[in-house]
């Protein structure tokens, strides 16, 4: 199957202070097929926020990409002009942030707002205009559509606020959405029903998703493959279930670890104490040599201090980056 | 064994403000009765708008309740004036989510966890600075970070940073808003660490209000699971989890997301 999203080789940086350069994402290499959901597992200062940016060349003015492609849909986003850039960005690839209260204007009715994505877009008259947006509204929110779409957004609740973005995102018919945490800031009931909208549009839409996340566990279910990023570069990328239960890079393993014991089979030994992954993420500035995880890695080899582990197929479609599966 | 706090029967209304009528109110907390014992931690778990943050900031005397009582050693605390009120916060002291919204960001890491001694002058300059020293030693920040803002401090560093200016004036109880939320799971992982240890070491009571049952259920004691101003069920994490009572509490656990397998049973190679 043709990937939908190719990104190959994705080097970018950030110009911290003068003339030193902080390496945020080193050779990243994956691809997204078709009505696919990705997860994008990555702790603070993974690069997975950047990785989001880059792709729709959002980074901020210190932000550079330095080299790689990332082909979507017959064009090369990293090379493509202001004016492609223009008609992708929110007409074929959908963006969603985490923070659904800034990203939304505080003194225009979410109905307005909805309706700008689609006059940016196409070119629809008043009624065609007025029918789409009540369209896209009923897709996320099936009652009280017509309320809902006269509120300002400090009218309506977290949840409201991210379904009003995700219509905005899926407004001009996309094949892509990326969802940078959109869920980090609700509470389980509501994180659960967003997530839940997230899967149905995939099916209705024919949408492949990019879900971007720092929790394990709000892939399980979702996600049909997971990409897990540590410090700017793919640990391991494979099927949602192999990657979670046989996590084959130390990385992951030590991170699911992190993770408090499932409910249902929590011990009778009262205040267990969690795994930890020793030592602190690693100072990109630094630009160190070797595979980035090494200092922390239980499982260390000699090799692992001087050489960068090449990414290493486990198993069909399970691409590992360490050297215990090198060679 | 007497509770170190318990509350009873608590009442907090807020106004309504854009009611036509100037008596429409809204019941926040609506009748709450729970009790925490020395050194124990009672996770308060239940949706947003529940009213878990205001439960606490009745608890931690920043919001007067509408009536009910909340009873601290012995000493009904609601019904303290202003000054008495003031001798008494030292011993209950708070956490909040986002540690970065929290802490002042043109003050070093020293300044903000020294703040309290200032604010309840009971040491001299010198044994104030050394106090300071130790509480960061407590919770693991290396003293040569002392002199760093919070904007070149981590996520987890914050909230360490947080957790020792809330030891600073040795409380009892110490309530943690929903302190682990915003933190990555392996900086969570270590936090609670540190939270269990401080409990051991200083004999500390926690309330942890958070809506993720699974932190709620390796870190408490007693759950009690909260549902629109009122405690809808209460227990031990085992019996909250294995025999939920309560719709609210059985579509919160419904929701809460998990892994198919325990993650201490995954198989390494």
């Amino acid at each position: 199957m043709t990937p939908l999203l190719e990104v190959k080789n994705l080097h970018v940086s950030y110009s911290v202070r003068a003339g030193e350069v902080c390496p945020a994402l080193a050779g990243v290499h994956f691809d997204v097929r078709p009505e696919e959901i990705l997860g994008v597992l990555g702790e603070s200062g993974s690069g997975k926020s950047t990785l989001a940016a880059s792709l729709l060349r959002l980074l901020p003015s210190n932000g550079k990409i330095q080299q790689g492609s990332a082909l979507f849909e017959g064009h090369n986003l990293l090379e493509s002009s202001s004016r492609d850039l223009r008609k992708i960005r929110g007409g074929r690839i959908g963006l969603i942030f985490q923070e659904p209260s800034s990203s939304l204007h505080p003194s225009l009715q979410v109905g307005q707002q909805v309706s700008d994505v689609l006059t940016a877009h196409e070119t629809l008259n008043r009624r065609a205009l007025a029918e789409k947006t009540s369209q896209l509204l009923a897709s996320v929110f099936p009652i009280d559509t017509e309320r809902i779409s006269r509120s300002y957004p400090h009218e309506l609740s977290g949840g409201q606020r991210q379904r009003v973005l995700i219509a905005q995102a899926i407004a001009c018919g996309p094949s892509l959405v990326i969802a940078d945490e959109p869920t980090a800031s609700l509470d389980p009931t509501t994180q659960q029903e967003i997530l839940q909208l997230f899967f149905a549009l995939r099916q209705k839409f024919g949408l492949a998703i990019i879900l971007i996340t720092h929790n394990p566990a709000l892939l399980a279910d979702l996600a049909d493959r997971i990409l897990v990023l540590y410090a700017g570069r793919v640990a391991e990328i494979g099927p949602s279930a192999q990657v979670l239960s046989s996590p084959r890079h130390p990385y992951t393993a030590a991170l699911l670890r992190c993770l408090p014991s499932n409910l249902a089979e929590r011990q009778i030994v009262r205040k267990p104490r969690l795994h930890v992954i020793p030592g602190d993420p690693p100072d990109l500035s630094l630009h160190r040599s070797g595979c980035q995880f090494e200092p922390r890695c239980t499982e260390r080899m000699e090799v692992c201090k001087s050489n960068a582990p090449a990414a290493a197929l486990v198993s069909e479609l399970h691409d590992v980056a360490c050297f215990k599966f090198a060679g | 064994m007497q509770p170190l706090l318990k509350v009873d029967n608590l009442v907090k209304y807020y106004p309504v403000r854009k009611s036509a009528r100037a008596k429409d109110k809204i019941a926040a907390i609506d009748g709450v009765s729970l009790s925490i014992a020395p050194q124990t931690t009672l996770a308060l778990v239940g949706e947003s708008g529940s009213g878990k943050s205001s439960l606490a900031l009745c608890i931690a005397c920043l919001e007067p309740p509408t009536s009910g009582s909340i009873w601290f050693e012995g000493i009904d605390i609601a019904a303290l004036d202003e000054n008495q009120q003031r001798l008494l916060r030292p011993q209950i002291q708070l956490v909040f989510q986002d540690p970065a919204s929290s802490l002042n960001p043109r003050w070093t890491a020293l300044e903000i966890v020294s703040e309290p001694f200032l604010v309840q002058p009971r040491f001299t300059q010198q044994e104030r600075d050394n106090k300071t020293l130790q509480l960061l030693d407590r919770v693991a920040i290396p003293r040569k970070l002392a002199s760093r803002r919070p904007d070149e401090l981590s996520g987890g560093q914050k909230q360490r940073l947080a957790i020792a200016r809330a030891l600073a004036l040795e409380p009892k109880l110490i309530i943690l808003d929903e302190a682990l939320s915003a933190l990555d799971c392996s900086v969570q992982a270590q936090i609670s660490n540190l939270l269990f240890e401080l409990q051991s070491s200083l004999g500390l009571s926690y309330l942890f209000i958070t809506h993720d049952f699974a932190m709620a259920a390796h870190l408490a004691d007693q759950i009690a699971v909260m549902h629109r101003g009122r405690i809808v069920e209460s227990g031990p994490p085992e019996k909250i989890l294995s025999s939920p009572n309560h719709e609210a509490t059985r579509s919160l656990l419904a929701a809460t997301p998990r892994l198919s397998e325990s993650p201490s049973e995954l198989v390494h190679f």
